[in-house]
């Protein structure tokens, strides 16, 4: 199936109106030392039929998180979907188009960005947000970058309790652009207060810190904010949009810019993508942010409506100039979110924050009482926690593959010091039940 | 049309002398060009804007474009009402929407400065 | 029938909610003892009451004011849209693919990364690179990652002269844009009056202090560069590198290759070329392909196979460049590509690129009597045409685009590419039919006509939509960028 309309007699008729005698000539200005001269070694095309065979063959091969009880989270988290975000998120009117650039035919999706951006501004307590980046580590690493353009220095400062994948991320984007990036430690579980003092000066544009961090941990906002003002640097937060029904707006302990990834959202963790990044900052910073953003106007006839505005800031007209080369966003994706939100409400959202909070809690203790197994970090956690094993990670996670469990996350993976540490997820998706069975499987490990 | 009294630079500044300081702005010519203004940045009062280079920034719906300074010097005046109506610049280049006020550095500046008539005239070039 | 839509706000009520969450089922803390004082949110955000039927009808009803792929012509030059199969859909939702987490053990995931697997395989040998990488989400992501492998291979050579990208002046925005992102500065070279980049000036651009070429081929004006190879020669003397903006390979499938016209780097766009739907600006994706010398730089994880025929993730690649994203990528993105790819074949393949190609003529030779076309020979998958021959009544490209929304099409990209005056990008894909061009050509030449006789209704245009043209200019001088309630 090639999804080609035109018959071999249209074919004809259409090469005959252009005076062609074949497609071929049509291809005539490709020279002949590049032109390719045999099949693509591609499989054949296949019948719709055995093509989904195919392929859900492949699917079947994947664990799934409806058959296995995953207590995996860091950075891709598992929360319930209501049915209808599916379904409306198939309304091929939607999924279809593509950037608003023609506001008069595009106000679905403008509007629901605008409902996305006043959302995400609600959520972190900031003036104003664009329409999404990439995922929650690109918007991390732009807002350094936008923070070393608005304070015209040249260094940043991360705390390693930021996720080590997004740490990464920040890392390409910055050698682009060579700014210099400091690390600053962890101390049982958050960043170490003492060394940021030491090493933040007047040649630094921002300290980015997550919140809560990789390892679950709520840092001290209001102390990394001050110690980042003190020093004339912008204090960037990045957040699990999910705790925010139950921990403070990060405006309200003094963020200058808050991103976060907006998967928890409406998206399922699809092994990795596609997500969603959202970027908020206060105002005095608008001009200087990255991507897409929709704003309310009126039409002629002085009706609202919706459209792209600031594009002087894009690629498109500034060029080398502009705020980043983003050209897109993940509008389908920050629809979803936008729909989930809708749905949980102002009240939902602190029920599901609480929920999260109270089973991590739950999880952590009943654990933590086992032999073996102790709570790494003495400090407080949304609802993900470090847990110490007397056993090895990969041990402790084969074992509870038997009963088609997914166990915590091995840290040693991502920190040397960490070895024999695991970082468990337990979400509004896991009930009393599956905690304890989770449990009852690790008592039993030797 | 453009005023007689006034300084141009090819890229579209005007500069209107009094005494040891410089006004400037954008001609009308450049607004036109931009269309709708909706954004001006400039410097402080206090900084030293250098000849050629640019200084500010003006933007329209569509374009964005550097305000480049006509001559070198310290600002002393920065027009802080354009940055609430930056649609004055589509309304009065000339007047109203004056951009900056410059202590003027070195008057042998003023020498590679275009009047009225030789601003016309490139206008004219341009358009062929 | 059709009317503005209130947003969801003010749909709003107390009381209202649009899901039930579960219970607490384990024994409850006080919250108190668990967050510190100082971090607890005082005010609940004010997100929208609302119930779930009353979600379900704004957003039909939002998507009811969207003109998408699905609801008709969409000829936006340069962005290729084309028909976005629905089993596609379905296999990217299959619960193997969409509920499995990035971290579950490599085992237990072999079905997705032999899927990876196979498509960076495909992919390689469409563009004739040898090595793919999926992390990139768009295709500007993608082009910063190409740009800062270059960045990496010359760093690491000892290079470090290197600090200029060389773009026609015809480019996308992004390649520009790109190369500063990089740390690059931007050299710009023109076109010669065939559209192609003019040697002369590209090779008085070209020297020690070149990083690279970024072009795109056939380029924006939808013409093939017949001296391709000739400027992939004079990038390589210099000791460059050549990278291929994919933006346009809807042209070339199974026809020419970038690895084999000289390109070091290309990037693809999944979202374009390979049918999965753009979404209203995202997710896409943004795949960038290399040499094998360039190989050692791709971003981390590499998709591996071993001899035993098992799938892995590589993270032991001491000159990557890092990761661009978090994860492997959008990777439900990648399964409609897979799954587009498997559906027509190598073949297949070909024939959308023939198909897309001679539509594009089509439609060129149809309109050619009635628009000023200002490159007239062959074209590829797109073609541009002005109104210049309208001067007289002053109508501008605007205006046509607009009058296009009253016949019911997405217009094409309009002054774009850059270089030529008032330009209106067309490119109708394979996935149309000559009834579409011959109904889509029949609106622009009647709006040729209208444009004779009756300028100012195409002036006023649009006269049919829920909303007629914006004031822009307000929107960005005073912005509103999110919904207030006003008391």
């Amino acid at each position: 199936m090639n999804f080609i309309p035109n018959s071999t007699d249209q074919r004809q008729e259409m090469l005959q109106r252009i005076g062609a005698k074949s497609v071929g000539e049509l291809f005539s200005d490709v020279p002949e030392n590049v032109t390719l001269q045999r099949p693509l070694d591609i499989p054949a095309g296949l019948p719709e039929q055995q093509l989904v065979r195919h392929v859900r063959g492949l699917a079947g091969r994947n664990a799934d998180l409806d058959a296995y009880l995953s207590f995996l989270g860091a950075g891709a988290y598992e929360h319930y979907i209501p049915s209808f975000v599916n379904q409306l998120l198939l309304r091929s009117e939607f999924y279809t188009a593509y950037t608003p650039y023609q506001p008069e035919i595009s106000q679905g999706t403008l509007t629901a960005i605008y409902e996305f951006q006043t959302m995400v501004c609600e959520l972190t307590g900031m003036d104003v947000a664009n329409a999404s980046m990439y995922d929650g580590a690109s918007a991390l690493a732009e807002a350094g970058l936008m923070a070393c353009d608005s304070t015209r220095r040249n260094q940043v400062i991360v705390s390693q309790t930021i996720h080590p994948e997004h740490r990464e991320v920040i890392r390409t984007y910055l050698y682009g652009r060579n700014v210099e990036i400091l690390e600053i430690p962890y101390a049982n579980g958050v960043t170490d207060l003492t060394t940021l003092e030491k090493l933040i000066s007047s040649k630094t544009a921002a300290v980015l810190v997550q919140n809560p961090n990789f390892f679950g941990s709520i840092e001290d906002g209001a102390s990394l904010a001050r110690l980042a003002h003190a020093a004339g640097a912008l204090f960037v937060v990045s957040v699990n949009p999910v705790s925010l029904g139950l921990l403070k707006a990060p405006g309200d302990y003094g963020a200058d810019i808050v991103v976060g990834e907006g998967q928890p959202f409406g998206n399922p963790v699809s092994f990795g993508g596609p997500y969603l990044g959202f970027m908020a900052c206060k105002e005095k910073y608008m001009r200087r942010m990255p991507g897409r953003i929709v704003g309310s106007t009126l039409d002629r006839n002085g009706k609202r409506a919706f459209v792209l505005t600031l594009q002087a800031r894009e690629q498109h007209i500034r060029r080398e100039k502009a705020t980043s080369n983003i050209c897109s966003n993940e509008a389908l994706c920050a629809m979803a979110f936008t729909m989930h939100l809708s749905a949980l409400g102002k009240e939902g959202i602190g029920k599901l924050s609480r929920l999260n909070l109270q089973k991590a809690h739950y999880a952590a203790e009943r654990i933590a009482a086992l032999p073996g197994f102790q709570l790494a970090f003495p400090v407080p956690y949304f609802n993900e926690f470090v847990i110490k094993t007397s056993l090895e990670p990969a041990k402790v996670n084969a074992e509870l593959l038997k009963d088609r469990i997914l166990g915590g996350l091995d840290l040693g993976r991502f920190f040397p010091e960490l070895q024999n540490h695991m970082l468990f997820c337990v979400t509004e998706t896991k009930s009393k039940s599956d905690i304890d069975r989770l449990v009852s499987r690790l008592e039993g490990l030797r | 049309m453009n005023p007689t009294n006034l300084k141009y630079t090819k890229e579209h500044e005007w500069v209107k002398i009094e005494g040891n300081k410089a006004v400037i702005g954008i001609t009308d010519h450049a607004q036109h060009a931009l269309g709708d203004v909706v954004f001006v940045e400039l410097p402080q009062a206090g900084d030293s804007v250098e000849a050629g280079k640019p200084f500010g920034v003006v933007e329209s719906v569509k374009a964005v474009s550097d305000i480049y300074a006509p001559l070198s010097g310290a600002v002393t005046a920065v027009n802080e009402a354009l940055l609430d109506s930056p649609e004055t610049v589509n309304k009065d280049a000339f007047g109203e929407a004056w951009m900056v006020e410059v202590e003027i550095a070195d008057p042998a500046q003023l020498e590679d400065l275009m009047d009225a008539a030789q601003y016309e005239a490139f206008l004219q070039e341009g358009e062929q | 029938m059709r009317g503005p839509e209130p947003t969801i706000f003010e749909l709003s009520a107390p009381g209202r909610a649009g899901m039930d969450l579960p219970e607490l089922d384990v024994p409850a803390l006080e919250v108190s003892d668990l967050v510190p004082e100082g971090m607890v949110r005082q005010a609940a955000p004010e997100l929208p009451q609302v119930a779930e039927g009353d979600i379900v009808r704004h957003y039909t009803r939002l998507s009811n004011l969207n003109h998408g792929v699905d609801t008709g012509f969409y000829p936006l030059g340069s962005c290729t849209m084309k028909y976005n199969p629905k089993v596609n859909e379905d296999m990217a939702r299959l619960p193997g693919f969409a509920s499995s987490h990035p971290y579950q053990p490599e085992e237990l995931s072999q079905g997705s990364l032999e899927l990876m697997y196979e498509l960076q395989r495909y992919l390689a040998e469409i563009t004739g690179m040898d090595r793919i990488t999926l992390q990139p989400a768009a295709g500007a992501h993608g082009e910063m990652t190409g740009i800062l492998i270059v960045k990496a291979y010359h760093a690491h050579r000892g290079d470090k002269k290197r600090t200029k990208v060389i773009v026609p002046d015809s480019a996308h925005g992004t390649n520009p844009a790109t190369a500063a992102l990089c740390g690059f500065e931007t050299v710009q070279v023109k076109s010669n009056e065939r559209g192609g980049v003019d040697l002369e000036a590209l090779k008085a651009a070209a020297n020690e202090e070149t990083a690279a070429l970024m072009l795109t081929n056939p380029n924006t004006l939808g013409l093939f560069d017949e001296n391709i190879k000739e400027i992939a020669d004079i990038i390589h003397a210099a000791g460059g590198l050549v990278y291929y903006d994919g933006a346009n390979a809807n042209a070339i499938m199974g026809i020419a290759r970038p690895g084999d016209m000289g390109f070091d780097v290309v990037h693809l766009n999944l979202h374009k070329t390979f049918s999965t739907p753009h979404g209203g600006g995202g997710p896409g994706s943004g795949p960038v392909g290399v040499k094998e010398f360039l190989a050692p730089y791709l971003p981390r994880p590499t998709v591996e196979k071993n001899y035993a025929g098992e799938f892995f993730l590589e993270f032991d690649k001491p000159h990557s460049i890092g990761k661009v994203r978090s994860f492997y990528g959008n990777f439900g993105v990648a399964v409609k590509a897979y799954t587009y790819i498997r559906a027509i074949g190598g073949e297949g393949l070909k024939e959308v690129s023939e198909n897309a190609v001679l539509n594009a003529n089509y439609l060129m030779a149809v309109l050619r009597e009635h628009y000023y076309l200002p490159f007239d020979r062959y074209c590829k998958h797109e073609f541009i045409i002005t109104p210049k021959n309208f001067k007289e009544q002053r109508v501008h490209t605007l205006d046509i685009a607009k009058r296009l929304l009253d016949f019911g099409y997405h217009p094409p990209t309009i002054y774009f590419p850059l270089i030529v005056e008032e330009a209106m990008m067309i490119e109708p894909t394979e996935s149309e039919s000559k009834e579409t061009l011959d109904q889509f050509a029949q609106a622009l030449i009647e709006i040729a006509g209208e444009i004779k006789e009756n300028p100012q209704q195409v002036m006023d245009a649009p006269h049919t939509t829920v909303v007629s043209r914006l004031d822009e200019a307000a929107a960005a001088r005073k912005p509103n960028v999110r919904w207030k309630k006003t008391s």
